[in-house]
């Protein structure tokens, strides 16, 4: 079953010819991305049509996409909430920061999903930005200085349809709407070029 | 309190200066004009005078790079950016790029120029969803201003630059799997020589540099080499930004010229050990650096003197530890993350991070045995050096150099069947344990099952 739109097949054209001539393949991983934005993951048929598109066989691609996380095999969440527990992060309390967002987003002891399917929850590695430790990202967008009361809060918010602005950036909205930044094309999705940027108005040292 | 230098970090303290028109009024594009004024081999000869070294971990002089890119193969010369910024404990690239986007893009340019390159592909860290939407606005107001595409402000030099965005794999900074990544492979690292600069990206001259070396560059090319050499010591010159966090007052990133005594950074400019406790250890270049202790505080933050202490400068990245904390646990986590992050391609690091893991949880979970600290040392010994890439170097380093500094604190927790720091016995370190993330297509017991194994 052909998971992309005739608009979005268009788009992977488009994502194919950032490369050189020849060199398609590149296109590899914002082609998963952009099939991750149809499906919320990346199914056999995704890779089938990022297969198809590249040239190469579904088992090629399969082999990539196992390879990185952020590429989604498996059923996803709308929210991937990730928590990391490196050790700047560590030091600083994340081990009862990523048990209060397991315990909010009702996560069952083996396993990333929640039960409402709502929030994939899992360990992150150092999310270079190790200053602002505990550090949680929901969908790329980062929380600083995390609790266990305010990643809570931070989840019953998501859940209530809040978008909790984070520490830089806009609301990043919803793992289908980021994996579609992620593979490069934000016109097809109305988010124009990014503005005034909050870091400014960070503390300045 | 000495007097902060604000070289990187200059515009960082006026809000709006992230996008081009303020770039401009403060001085903005005007290295690359001074470049492109230049034939390619003066601006190597520039940036070789510097003595700038590459800020990505290896410390490898710029302009000597750059000077390796053959001219006449007939393929296309490629520049890629390495923004894939992972190294625990590293954020100075995130942040270079969150509050002054165009320095670096600056300095790719003219790096660029310098190589004859016509296209740059900036890798960008996947999980860098911001930083990576600001890098897509500034490309795009270099672009409308004059300074990428064709005839770049009337020089008749032409550049594309393509921003890739990674998909999660810390391997992936390494610069030859970053390679296989951006050819859309899986990020394995690949046998050097040949290095990148001779046949690197679709088997072409390929430049690999990182974002804090580029941000120096524009800097370099309007002031001069002899000044980039007032800051630092002779064979580390220039200013780094250094990475603090952990236990410190104020964790964030701090510019100081290369060659500051540690102790300023920690004590003076992140405002010491949190809560006033004794700081127990530090890394000074991220987790894939040797551990150091209070006793080095005076040793210069530069190349040189950190490896005379027995470290490496690598990112610059500094994790601070106090005396609260269980070396055995900081030891574990970071092993975990080696662990998870290698990429599977040798067995010395895929199995050895494996296994480092399960004897240190055991110590840490307090049914060490006495033997379990011979079989550590052996298997740093088995992985130093023995892997394809420096990744496992990196997974030896907190281990060795924690069993050097701390094995009382080991000897301890094995003796005593618990934690002499924290106090914590095995039932709930094994309740912390049971949920550690498994190294990637392998089954992992659980801890029970484990405990049981391992008698
Ligand atoms: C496991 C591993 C991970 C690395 N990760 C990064 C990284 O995230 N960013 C980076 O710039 N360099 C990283 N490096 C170093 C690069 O291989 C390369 O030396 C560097 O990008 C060269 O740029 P420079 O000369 O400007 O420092 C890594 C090296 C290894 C062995
Ligand atoms: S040392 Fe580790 S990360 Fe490097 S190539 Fe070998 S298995 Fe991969
Ligand atoms: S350790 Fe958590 S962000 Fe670096």
């Amino acid at each position: 079953m052909a998971v992309l739109t005739p608009e979005l097949r268009a788009e992977a054209e488009r994502i194919k010819a950032r490369y050189p001539a020849g060199r398609e393949r590149s296109a590899i991983m914002p082609l998963l991305y952009l099939v991750q934005s149809v499906e919320g993951r990346v199914t056999q048929d995704g890779l089938r049509e990022v297969a198809s598109l590249l040239g190469i066989t579904t088992a090629e691609v399969e082999a990539v996409a196992g390879f990185y996380t952020m590429i989604r095999l498996r059923p996803t969440g709308r929210y991937v909430v990730s928590v990391c527990t490196n050790l700047a992060c560590a030091l600083r309390g994340a081990r009862g920061v990523l048990e209060a967002a397991r315990r909010t987003a009702g996560v069952p002891t083996d396993g990333e999903l929640s039960e409402d399917g709502l929030f994939t929850v899992h360990e992150e590695e150092c999310l270079a930005a190790c200053d602002a430790a505990p550090v949680v990202a929901v969908n790329f967008a980062n929380y600083d200085r995390m609790t266990e009361a305010t990643v809570s809060e931070l989840i019953e918010a998501l859940r209530r349809g809040e978008e909790p602005p984070p520490a830089r950036g806009p609301f990043p909205g919803d793992f289908r709407l980021v994996s579609r930044l992620l593979a490069g094309v934000p016109e097809s999705v109305g988010a124009g070029a990014p503005e005034a940027t909050a870091t400014a108005e960070e503390p300045l040292r | 309190m000495s007097e902060p230098v604000r070289i990187l970090t200059g515009r960082w303290r006026e809000p709006d200066t992230v996008w081009i028109d303020r770039y401009l009024e403060t001085g903005g594009y005007e290295g690359l004009r001074r470049a492109l004024a230049m034939s390619p081999q003066e601006v190597i000869e520039v940036v070789k005078a510097s003595g700038l070294r590459g800020r990505g971990g290896a410390g490898f002089p710029t302009g000597v790079k750059w000077s390796f890119v053959p001219q006449d193969t007939g393929k296309p010369t490629y520049l890629v950016v390495n923004f894939d910024e992972s190294e625990p404990g590293t954020f100075n690239n995130r942040e270079l790029v969150e509050r002054d986007p165009h320095q670096f893009l600056e300095g790719a340019i003219i790096a660029a120029y310098a190589v004859q390159s016509h296209t740059a592909f900036i890798y960008c860290r996947g999980e860098f969803l911001w930083p990576g939407r600001i890098l897509e606005r500034v490309v795009a107001e270099a672009y409308d201003r004059g300074f990428l595409g064709r005839d770049i402000l009337g020089s008749g030099y032409d550049l594309e630059v393509v921003i890739h965005r990674g998909a999660g794999a810390y391997i992936c900074g390494e610069e030859t799997a970053l390679l296989s990544s951006l050819e859309g492979y899986r990020g394995q690292p690949r046998l050097r020589p040949p290095f990148p600069a001779v046949e690197g990206l679709y088997a072409s001259p390929t430049l690999i540099n990182n974002v804090e070396t580029l941000s120096n560059v524009p800097h370099i090319l309007v002031n001069g080499p002899e000044w980039f050499r007032g800051f630092g010591p002779e064979k580390s010159p220039g200013t780094k930004l250094f990475s603090v966090s952990g236990k410190v007052e104020r964790p964030g990133n701090y510019e100081a010229p290369m060659g500051t005594p540690a102790r300023v950074v920690i004590e003076e400019m992140a405002g010491g050990v949190l809560g006033g406790k004794r700081l127990k250890a530090w890394t000074p270049g991220g987790s894939s650096t040797p551990f150091l202790t209070a006793e080095h505080l005076d040793v210069g933050l530069d190349f040189e003197s950190i490896q005379a202490a027995g470290s490496l400068l690598g990112t610059g990245a500094i994790m601070v530890c106090d005396e609260t904390d269980c070396m055995v646990e900081v030891t574990r986590r970071l092993l975990q993350f080696y662990a998870h992050e290698s990429c599977g391609k040798c067995t010395p690091c895929r199995e050895g991070t494996w296994w480092v893991v399960r004897v240190l949880g055991r110590i840490e979970a307090g049914a060490g045995r006495p033997e379990d600290l011979p079989l550590l040392d052996d298997q740093c010994t088995n992985m130093l050096f023995r892997g394809f890439c420096a990744l496992v170097d990196g997974a030896v380093s907190p281990m060795s150099s924690s069993l050097a500094y701390f094995r009382d604190e080991y000897e301890a927790h094995v003796r005593e069947h618990r934690c002499p720091v924290t106090g914590r016995g095995p039932g709930l370190v094994a309740e912390q344990g049971a949920r550690e993330e498994a190294p990637a297509a392998t089954t992992v017991p659980s801890w029970a099952d484990l405990a049981e194994e391992l008698g």
